[in-house]
């Protein structure tokens, strides 16, 4: 039996030896997969479902900090729109992750060892956990593993894991109405009439029937 | 939808199958007078009561990504199938990959019409005779001019919207029976400018959406000539039938029946001549052949109880879609055809064709932080590229034989899950407010490219029963042989360098690699999902499994109106066609019924 404080301990120090994520055994630990099913193959198109709804979320009050928190690093709250977290990404990528098809299985413990990545290596270098680290100090971890091709060998993994994760911040927050409204999809509405863009914008791009 | 049939009814014609040449095949018989019975191994569908239309990615499981049970994502309209369908298995030959053959299907009412892309493009002169100019594969028995007026009457009954441009081997239509086309959007209008100057033509597409409503006055008349009756039942549905409301995907199909689904617009007026009975979940085993040598109905598999019936009629027709349509005959053995029903020829199963496919995506400055604008438009296919290669092919100078369109679509479409994914590579792995505003500049900047072009049918692509895996059913599976020639990679090869080129002169930048081996830019076979042929129609019984009229040599009262029955499979989309020539086979089978010679 092992507390959560050990586990890090532990993991430091294996880190220190042995690439992260290889580490099989405890690969094998944190992802065992709780049985469920999908939603099959005729499921009702017309409720909304949420999170939970089709299959049990799975990850831990700790886990789901340390991903609000790198979520909202990814998009924070800029004015123009809110931050991932506000808008049920965190509950998104717990159901993604806990998600009982192929592409999320492979996805599951790249989220979770990297999730557990972010808490090491905040309590490495601040000693606290990633979620409670005020801005300067998480971006100096991210900014070591953003970038997938140019990050440094010991932070390949990481940076492997960002990228996914950002893309999965990316994918669940503007395929919302409010990530919408952010970048200015104004569609999904239905018109008596589809006249294409204005003449002016087309005249302004040099586009249109003139000048094919 | 669906009526349940009375018992021990007597019908006319068996149709099996309720997609696109069930539905069209149902349709005309039943207009006739002719009583038909329709088999369709998936369940009721009702598009007015179950089509999502406006539902959002965040009111859906994983954002409505694919997933194996919904392939196509979430709100595709597809019901039970996929690429898999549960206790349905089909087997491959082989562990090669390139040589490998995906099978899609949609086990509902209406079948894979419910969510095709409503793409709806005329085979052209050339498309019915390639064996004349080119010396390969077949010619068919029948020419352009055979289908012509059957493509004019599908086009006013579906309503297709498009224009006649009068481009070589791309045929237009009568006036009357093509919609005005939609406008484009912006990125449309840039890939025209653009590819134009590379001598690449871009025109308005071809798609069985309604972008207006269809002439209930004049097409009727037209389209049932001194039938009354039908033609006011084809009236009523086309006024019930709304125009286009520029918003949702057609792909989860259409619940005010804007678009093209056979259970829409086939089998509504079907349904109200009182002439077509519909049994659902019925999953058709064989054809039964009766002691004359003429087919004598079916065996069928009721679903719900597990039950083996039979279903018998003066006429059986095979609409299954081609593969299923060649497993029906391979599994309808007899002492008389020991290697399946109506092959003789040995051609049954044989020469299987997919559409070679391949994909390019482009990121165009110009159209980056363009103001906010609703682009949804027809959801797809404003324009295209028809083939623009016929004399350079003629000449010799491309190295494969047959040609391709060009779909594309760009611009500021609803985002979903993947919308905005991998930016990195153009944002250097922004996060944090540089990534919204990133975000925002590179949204609706994308355009996407893909080729659909001809396959030649090989000896090497053909589907057969596998000697061991049934289905759920009991019923033998089919297991696929597989094989491109140099034709189609060479072909898939010339896409990728046609679309780079595109997006170049658009001032754009390739996202992801140019695949110049053709091995590597080719989709697996079956991935585009038209595949035809297995059945193959010719002007003489011993290299065919059809005659001109959809009907097998062997056995005088079965007929084969899908896609079994192409010879070729032109770069045109078939769906069209498979609908035109059930139309043709469905009039010859009521003037022969009506003449005691069925």
């Amino acid at each position: 039996m092992t507390d959560r404080r050990t586990t890090i301990k532990w993991m430091l120090a294996a880190a220190a030896t042995v690439p992260l994520l290889e580490h099989r055994a405890w690969t094998q630990q944190i992802t065992s997969q709780p049985a469920a099913s999908g939603y099959g193959t005729d499921p009702d198109l017309l409720k909304p479902y949420r999170p939970g709804d089709v299959w049990p979320l799975t990850l831990s009050a700790a886990q789901r900090r340390t991903a609000a928190a790198l979520c909202d690093v990814i998009l924070p709250d800029d004015g123009r729109s809110p931050g991932a977290e506000s808008v049920g990404v965190v509950d998104f990528i717990d159901e993604w992750v806990s998600a009982p098809y192929p592409r999320q299985l492979e996805d599951r413990p790249i989220v979770i060892e990297g999730l557990a990545w972010m808490d090491a290596e905040a309590l490495r270098r601040f000693k606290k956990d990633f979620a409670q680290l005020g801005e300067p100090q998480q971006h100096a971890i991210c900014d070591d593993i953003c970038r997938e091709s140019g990050a440094r060998p010991e932070f390949a993994r990481a940076a492997a894991f960002f990228s996914r994760y950002r893309d999965l911040t990316v994918g669940a927050f503007y395929s919302t109405s409010t990530g919408w409204k952010d970048i200015g999809y104004v569609g999904n509405v239905p018109l008596a009439k589809f006249e294409g863009p204005p003449a002016e914008l087309l005249e302004k791009l040099g586009l249109g029937p003139k000048h094919a | 939808m669906s009526s349940r049939a009375p018992a021990n009814q007597q019908y006319d014609v068996i149709v099996v199958g309720s997609g696109a040449a069930g539905g069209q095949t149902a349709y005309t018989l039943s207009m006739e007078g002719i009583s038909v019975l329709m088999l369709e191994a998936g369940r009721n569908y009702v598009p007015e009561q179950e089509t999502p239309m406006f539902q959002t990615p965040d009111q859906a499981p994983l954002r409505a990504t694919a997933s194996p049970e919904k392939a196509f994502g979430f709100y595709d309209s597809t019901v039970d199938g996929g690429w898999t369908v549960p206790g349905e298995p089909y087997v491959q030959s082989t562990s090669d990959p390139s040589r490998r053959f995906t099978w899609w299907r949609a086990r509902m009412l209406g079948g894979r019409t419910n969510h095709w892309g409503r793409i709806s493009l005329r085979n052209g002169p050339y498309d019915f005779k390639p064996h004349r100019r080119d010396g390969l594969g077949f010619d068919w028995p029948i020419s352009y001019e055979d289908v012509a007026p059957y493509y004019d009457k599908v086009e006013r009954l579906i309503g297709v919207y498009g224009t006649s441009e009068g481009l070589e081997n791309t045929p237009g239509s009568p006036p009357g029976c093509l919609l005005p086309p939609p406008a484009p959007v912006v990125s449309d209008y840039l890939v025209q400018q653009r590819a134009g100057r590379l001598g690449i033509p871009i025109i308005p597409g071809h798609r069985a959406v309604l972008t207006q409503q269809l002439d209930y006055k004049r097409s009727p008349a037209l389209l049932h000539p001194g039938n009354p009756k039908a033609q006011k039942i084809v009236a009523d549905h086309m006024k019930a039938r709304a125009a286009c409301i520029w918003a949702t995907d057609c792909g989860r199909g259409c619940s005010i029946r804007a678009n093209y689904q056979s259970t829409t617009v086939h089998l509504p007026p079907a349904l109200a001549t009182g002439n077509l009975h519909i049994i659902t979940d019925a999953m058709v085993s064989r054809v039964v052949l009766g002691a004359n040598g003429r087919a004598k109905g079916v065996t069928y598999i009721d679903k719900k109880s597990g039950a083996e019936r039979q279903a018998n009629a003066r006429v059986v027709v095979l609409a299954a879609s081609a593969c299923e349509t060649a497993r029906i005959l391979l599994n309808s053995k007899s002492a008389s055809f020991p290697d399946g029903l109506a092959n003789s020829s040995g051609k049954v199963g044989r020469y299987i064709m997919d559409t070679v496919g391949s994909s390019l995506r482009g990121q165009v400055p110009m159209l980056e932080s363009l103001p906010p604008l609703n682009e949804d438009g027809a959801t797809g296919e404003a324009l295209y590229a028809p083939w623009w290669g016929y004399q350079d092919q003629q000449k010799g100078r491309l190295g494969f034989a047959r040609g391709y369109h060009i779909e594309f679509g760009g611009g500021r479409r609803m985002p979903g899950f993947g919308a905005l994914s991998g930016l990195d590579t153009l944002t250097g792995g922004s996060y944090g407010r540089k990534l919204k505003q990133d975000a925002r500049r590179y949204y609706g900047s994308f355009v996407g490219f893909a080729g659909r072009g001809e396959m030649i049918p090989n000896e090497n692509s053909y589907c057969e029963i596998d000697p061991d895996v049934k289905d759920k059913w009991g019923i033998p599976v089919l297991r696929f042989h597989w094989k491109w020639s140099e034709h189609e990679t060479r072909q898939a090869a010339h896409m990728q360098t046609a679309f780079e080129a595109i997006v170049q002169a658009m001032g754009g930048r390739v996202m992801g690699p140019v695949k110049t081996d053709g091995a590597q830019a080719i989709s697996p076979g079956g991935f585009i999902i038209h595949e035809v042929g297995g059945a193959i129609m010719g002007a003489e019984r011993k290299s065919s499994v059809t005659n001109q009229w959809c009907q097998t040599w062997d056995v005088d009262n079965l007929f084969l109106t899908d896609g079994a029955v192409f010879v070729s499979n032109a770069d045109k989309n078939p769906t069209l066609t498979i609908m035109a020539l059930a139309w043709r086979a469905a009039d010859h089978i009521a003037d022969r019924m009506r003449r005691k010679e069925l």
